[in-house]
């Protein structure tokens, strides 16, 4: 009873009434809402525009909705019809197989290995080195992508930059769109969007304190061991996040690919986004398109599913 | 920056040889990065650019004139700022506000709420511009600039509404507690007090955004029909496709217009990052 009044300060019944009171005595029936509301024109535009979008996905994958003619006006719900012709469809596994190569090798090996590598020598090098190639790998991540795709598709044609540099050197270089399609798209991919991974890395690595790699470098620890038992260990969680992230943005890239090859020639260079745009404007079949929109749904919530759990952030 | 150069130059004797490989590596990658951006400046200002790198014979501002006319340059950019800007400022406020219970309050469904959020900010939801245009074909939404940004702003919420959140917790709330003894509402102090004081965040907030949909060429492309509602970024691709065999120095200038402004801005955060958060300092001492 004495214990009740001590924990009850005055000034707690100030407090108490504002709005950051926690405390169960007074609680109005409408203070909840009137908390709440603020939340409204987010929660409106993410259930119209984010899952509607995801609803109408799954839904529009079971018709026969097509771009023009009859089924436009009144499609029809077709069952899994989509899905029986997509995985009978000999383009969708190779398509599924480009994209893993394209994920692979230009973000998780491309962009990844040379952010890091960047940002670890930017530790070692001097100031005036470390802000000019900063500032040029950058320069192509803040270009809009379709700029970037073109200045790609320059260097890459057969007349373009990168031939001309060949010739310099002695070679006649073939012509990279059309013969290597997989390696321009993965190159220019990884050009893109290696500055990423380096921002999230020297951030990473500033936070890293100078004192434990020295107690390593004291105890004898030379800098190959250093870099695999302190400083990869300690930048961990952004290894993981930034893995997760470029995955993701990476398995999303359309126009790159649509300004430099369009997933020709044939289909040697059709990843899934490719794929769902050609079936669905191209070829008119709305429904098709959207069975494997719905599909890189499904992968995309996958991965970022295995990241949540993974990573679980305490800071929610 | 002299003392800590002169401790780890104490602490490892080699560093010497290390310096001048680092730097080697980082001038060669720094160099292959830049190759094929100096495609771009030299041929915007090269008459006769092709897709090959060469000095241009004379400099000259041809090209940009050439492409410097309402149809061609301004109106397709106009329609970005207007598709950008409006996105931007939709995704802030709506992100300001749903902020402000989400950190401020303790509710049973915050946690959930995040999660969702976090887990929408993964999505490839604009990778699915197909499930995207036959429901704005549905809701008789196709070709309408307003509708766009409310989708380029829905799609770039989920990580906005993370990052205003986490700007948001670092406002001290006993700042707030003050206008709220006063008799503040919960609105007014958002607006008097926290408002103010994340301004930094929210600007990085906005020109993220911004940033974003101005390079944004998918959405738009699938979404918006009409030659006069396009912005630049398919203005730019039809252009290529029509003339972007023959006039590739057009081509050239015309993206370095289109691209000018989003560079100042990444320049601009950029520059501001260093001492701008420094506002939680208002409540220690």
């Amino acid at each position: 009873m004495t214990a009740n009044t001590v924990s009850r300060p005055p000034r707690e019944t100030v407090t108490g009434s504002g709005p950051s009171g926690s405390g169960p005595r007074r609680r109005p029936r409408g203070r909840t809402l009137t908390r709440v509301l603020p939340l409204a024109p987010a929660v409106v535009l993410l259930a119209i525009f984010l899952i509607g979008p995801v609803i109408w996905s799954f839904y529009g994958s079971f018709t026969d909705a097509a771009l023009t003619g009859s089924s436009a006006q009144d499609p029809q719900w077709v069952g899994l019809d989509n899905y029986l012709t997509l995985f009978t469809d000999p383009v969708f596994p190779l398509s599924l197989w480009l994209t893993f190569v394209f994920v692979v090798a230009s973000a998780i090996v491309g962009q990844n290995f040379l952010g890091l590598g960047i940002a670890l020598l930017t530790n070692r090098a001097s100031k005036v080195v470390s802000a000019v190639v900063g500032t040029a790998v950058v320069a192509a991540w803040v270009l809009p992508e379709i700029v970037a795709a073109f200045v790609a598709y320059a260097y890459f044609s057969e007349d373009g930059t990168l031939n001309q540099v060949l010739a310099a050197a002695g070679m006649t270089g073939p012509n990279w769109l059309y013969s290597f399609p997989m390696l321009s798209i993965i190159l220019a991919n990884a050009w893109r969007g290696t500055a990423f991974s380096m921002m999230v890395y020297r951030a990473a690595l500033n936070d890293v304190p100078v004192e434990v790699t020295e107690a390593a470098m004291i105890d004898g620890a030379d800098g190959i061991k250093r870099l695999t038992w302190i400083t990869i260990p300690m930048i961990k969680n952004s290894i993981a996040t930034n893995l997760m992230l470029i995955t993701l943005q990476t398995l999303s890239v359309f126009t790159l690919i649509w300004v430099m090859t369009a997933g020709g020639p044939g289909n040697e260079s059709t990843t899934l986004p490719i794929m769902a745009f050609q079936e669905a404007f191209k070829f008119g079949d709305i429904g098709y398109g959207t069975a494997i929109a719905t599909v890189m749904l499904l992968i995309g919530a996958a991965f970022s599913l295995v990241y949540i759990r993974a990573l679980r952030p305490e800071k929610v | 920056m002299t003392v800590s150069t002169l401790a780890t130059s104490v602490a490892s004797p080699r560093k010497a040889t290390a310096a001048i490989l680092a730097n080697a590596v980082l001038i060669v990658i720094a160099l292959c990065f830049l190759l094929p951006l100096a495609w771009l400046v030299l041929a915007s200002l090269d008459v006769k650019a092709t897709y090959q790198t060469q000095i241009p014979e004379q400099l000259s501002l041809d090209n940009f004139a050439a492409v410097f006319n309402p149809e061609l340059t301004f109106l397709p950019l106009w329609n970005s700022l207007l598709l950008s800007g409006g996105a931007a400022v939709v995704t802030v406020l709506a992100s300001v506000l749903a902020a402000y219970p989400l950190s401020r309050y303790t509710m049973r469904f915050n946690k959930p709420f995040m999660y969702g959020v976090l887990f929408g900010t993964c999505l490839p939801i604009t990778a699915i511009m197909v499930p995207v245009y036959s429901l704005f074909v549905r809701l008789n939404l196709l070709d309408s600039i307003p509708a766009t940004i409310f989708f380029m702003a829905a799609t770039s919420l989920p990580m906005a509404i993370w990052m205003t959140k986490n700007f948001m917790d670092s406002v001290p709330v006993s700042l707030e507690e003050a206008a709220w003894v006063d008799g503040a509402s919960a609105m007014n102090a958002l607006r008097r007090i926290v408002v103010p004081l994340m301004r930094p965040g929210l600007s990085v907030v906005f020109i993220f955004v911004f940033i974003q949909a101005w390079g944004n060429f998918f959405v738009p492309f699938v979404l918006l029909l009409s030659p006069s509602k396009q912005p630049a970024a398919v203005s730019i691709y039809s252009f290529f496709g029509q003339y972007g065999a023959i006039a590739y120095g057009q081509l050239a200038a015309f993206s370095v217009l289109y691209s000018v402004p989003v560079i100042l801005l990444y320049v601009l955060v950029s520059r501001g990052m260093g001492g701008s958060f420094t506002m939680s300092g208002a409540i220690k001492g």
